[in-house]
């Protein structure tokens, strides 16, 4: 019975070309549609990826997501500190600054200005500092004027060299001396990111500005994050979050308030609607035309069931050829720009890959329930007319 | 004009031996529709078709033809009478019973041939022992043999696309042959066929439908097919109007009576 089902679906080229599109149209645009949307609101996060040490993020009351930066005063620190249950807390800074390359014809931007964000990391122990570096040493950014780069800020800045340290460049009209190249999280906002201690940073920022962002800090063992972040609160009046409360909160921030989930969500739809439509006019078209055949099937005993258990069957197969060829083609997507620094962390999750499914059963099913019913309905006598 | 008027349905071959019907309809009525659109298209039919014989349903247009045969496969019910097909009681079975009844008893002919436009003829033949839960490979091997009988051995693997009129109803009708069904029904299979495929077409089914086991009931149109006819039901406006059997008449049969 497969076998008939495999071949009246394959014997007709054309149509089973068309369904077969449809469903691959459709489950390239839903899952690569979401897979961006999935990169984008994780880089959101990137500032709270990015440092890997410490539990907990102590920062302005009124902040509501990661980039938005509200200066703390220098007292939180100590405050935080003579907070019971508290092992370390340290200081980080997040600040959106200028930064100027030097002349030279190499560099894309010759004498132009850039912003870039500067994050000023605690001077004795660098909590928050990368990990993972493609040149030169954390420690070294102990030396004067030293900083690091990321490697998507550094191919930005200086197009079409090889990493290198030992590159000059100003952060507000001051002197820096890239000491490291370091593969980051990519942030929201697609500006290249330098990592110096926070004493450093304080020379690259106008004085008149508050440098503290936020508060790193570390519970004491046995201590749970959450309970210790609520006990700050209370004692201090800021705003203290556990990672994932703080992730959270920015993602919730972005879907609310941009139209981002919104534009997304429509682009999704559209592939669903479309790949309904096409793969659902299709399949009915197909139907149609073989009405007869049907009748006659139904007519030499093939029973209602096994009538529509042919239909799934043939909906099943090019549901399942469709999201392959759908998925093949987001995964080529993605592998061939992986190298792309603007798509850098963008990649088809597992989840992505069952949400689309699901969409694609979905989408199937939909599409031969009215075969389905225009079959049913089918009187077996209308062969002899 | 018949020179001996028969009583309706008597088969003066065989008075008395009842054991050789295969269908028996009486007082058949069909109706369709509701209210005022509602039409009679059968009157009160009553028809009897015999093992081992070749019978021909014949009439104008319009005048239920097609829709008695389909009430004798099992594939209307009748809006009243008493039907029996190979003994068994089709206008009393529930739908499921008649579906796995036509599935095991009957082969269909039908005007359009209706195969499958992607199955090769083999593989279009053995579909009544798929359905029957048969095994592909048996299936086709077992269609191929009843393809060869029907003289279409060379042509196996091809798409009915590949094949005429006449040679796709030599499919179609190895397909009816397949599962051995005791009851053949054919409307019309002549009609889209030139004279010549249609009469390889006739002698194939006469010589089906005068096994002994085996009844074939033929719709036609077509006079040129009548002289294949054992028995031939002339009907009229929903009633059987007269039953001739020309052989025993001894005249060959000529629709104009
Ligand atoms: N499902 C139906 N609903 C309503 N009327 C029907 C239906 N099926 C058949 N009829 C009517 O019943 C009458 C007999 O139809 P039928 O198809 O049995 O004729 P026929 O003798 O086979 O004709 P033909 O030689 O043209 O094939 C026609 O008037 C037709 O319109
Ligand atoms: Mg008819």
């Amino acid at each position: 019975m497969i076998w008939i089902a495999w071949k009246m679906l394959t014997g007709d080229k054309a149509k089973y070309a068309g369904i077969t599109f449809g469903i691959a149209f459709a489950s390239m645009l839903i899952s690569h549609q979401v897979s961006i949307f999935v990169g984008i609101m994780s880089r959101t996060t990137a500032l709270i990826t990015n440092v890997e040490e410490g539990e907990i993020f102590v920062m302005d009351p009124t902040v509501r997501q990661a980039d938005e930066v509200i200066g703390l005063p220098n007292t939180a620190l100590q405050r935080v500190r003579s907070i019971e249950g508290v092992k370390w807390a340290v200081k980080l800074s997040r600040a959106n600054v200028r930064a100027r390359l030097p002349d030279s014809p190499n560099n894309s931007v010759n004498g132009d200005f850039r912003g870039v964000i500067l994050i000023g990391l605690d001077d004795s122990t660098l909590v928050g500092a990368p990990r993972q570096l493609l040149a030169g040493q954390v420690e070294d950014l102990k030396k004067p004027d030293a900083v690091i780069i990321d490697e998507a800020g550094y191919f930005y800045l200086f197009p079409g060299q090889k990493p290198q340290v030992g590159q000059i460049i100003e952060l507000t009209d001051r002197r820096a001396e890239i000491v490291g190249i370091c593969v980051v999280r990519q942030p929201f906002q697609s500006q290249p990111i330098f990592y110096t201690r926070y004493n450093q940073a304080l020379q690259y920022t106008p004085p008149e500005r508050r440098l503290l962002s936020y508060v790193v800090v570390e519970p004491q063992e046995g201590i749970a994050p959450e309970t210790l972040a609520k006990k700050i609160s209370e004692e201090t009046g800021l705003q203290a979050l556990t990672r994932e409360q703080f992730k959270q909160k920015t993602i919730q921030f972005y879907l609310q308030n941009t139209g981002i989930p919104f534009n997304f969500g429509i682009t999704v739809m559209l592939g669903f609607i479309v790949g309904v439509a096409i793969a659902g006019q299709t399949f009915y078209l197909f139907v149609l035309e073989n009405i007869k055949q049907f009748g006659a099937l139904k007519a030499m005993g093939f029973g209602n069931l096994k009538i529509v258990g042919m239909i799934l069957i043939q909906a099943l197969i090019v549901g399942v050829i469709g999201y392959s060829l759908g998925l093949g083609g987001t995964t080529l997507f993605f592998t061939a720009t992986q190298g792309a620094i603007p798509l850098k962390g963008f990649t088809l999750l597992w989840q992505v890959m069952v949400l689309t499914a699901v969409a694609v059963s979905v989408i199937v099913v939909l599409a031969s329930l009215l075969s389905i019913r225009k079959v049913l309905v089918l009187e077996p006598g209308v062969v002899f007319r | 004009m018949t020179s001996f008027p028969k009583t309706l349905n008597e088969n003066p071959l065989e008075k008395q031996d009842r054991s050789n019907i295969a269908v028996s309809c009486h007082k058949i009525t069909k109706e369709f529709g509701s209210g005022d659109t509602k039409v009679q298209v059968l009157r009160g039919v009553n028809a009897e078709i015999s093992f081992g014989e070749m019978s021909l349903l014949v009439g104008p247009s319009g005048c239920g033809k097609t829709t008695l045969i389909s009430i004798i496969c099992g594939l209307l019910d009748p809006t009243e009478g008493d039907l029996f097909v190979l003994n068994e009681n089709v206008g009393k079975m529930s739908g499921r019973k008649k579906t796995a009844f036509r599935s095991q008893n009957v082969g269909f002919v039908f005007q359009q041939y209706n195969l499958l436009p992607a199955l090769t003829a083999e593989e279009n033949a053995a579909i009544p022992l798929v359905i029957s839960g048969m095994k592909k490979r048996q299936a086709v091997a077992r269609a191929a043999e009843v393809l060869n009988q029907v003289g279409l051995g060379n042509k196996l693997k091809s798409l009915p696309s590949q094949l005429s009129g006449g040679q796709q109803q030599r499919v179609a009708i190895a397909r009816a042959l397949v599962h051995n069904p005791r009851l053949l029904v054919c409307d019309e299979p002549t009609a889209a066929l030139d004279a010549k495929s249609g009469q390889t077409v006739m002698e194939l089914l006469t010589q089906v439908g005068r096994q002994k086991d085996r009844a074939v009931i033929v719709v036609t149109h077509d006079s040129r097919v009548y002289k294949f006819g054992d028995r031939i039901i002339e009907m009229n406006d929903g009633l059987i109007e007269r039953v001739v059997f020309p052989k025993i008449d001894g005249s060959p049969y000529h629709a104009e009576g």
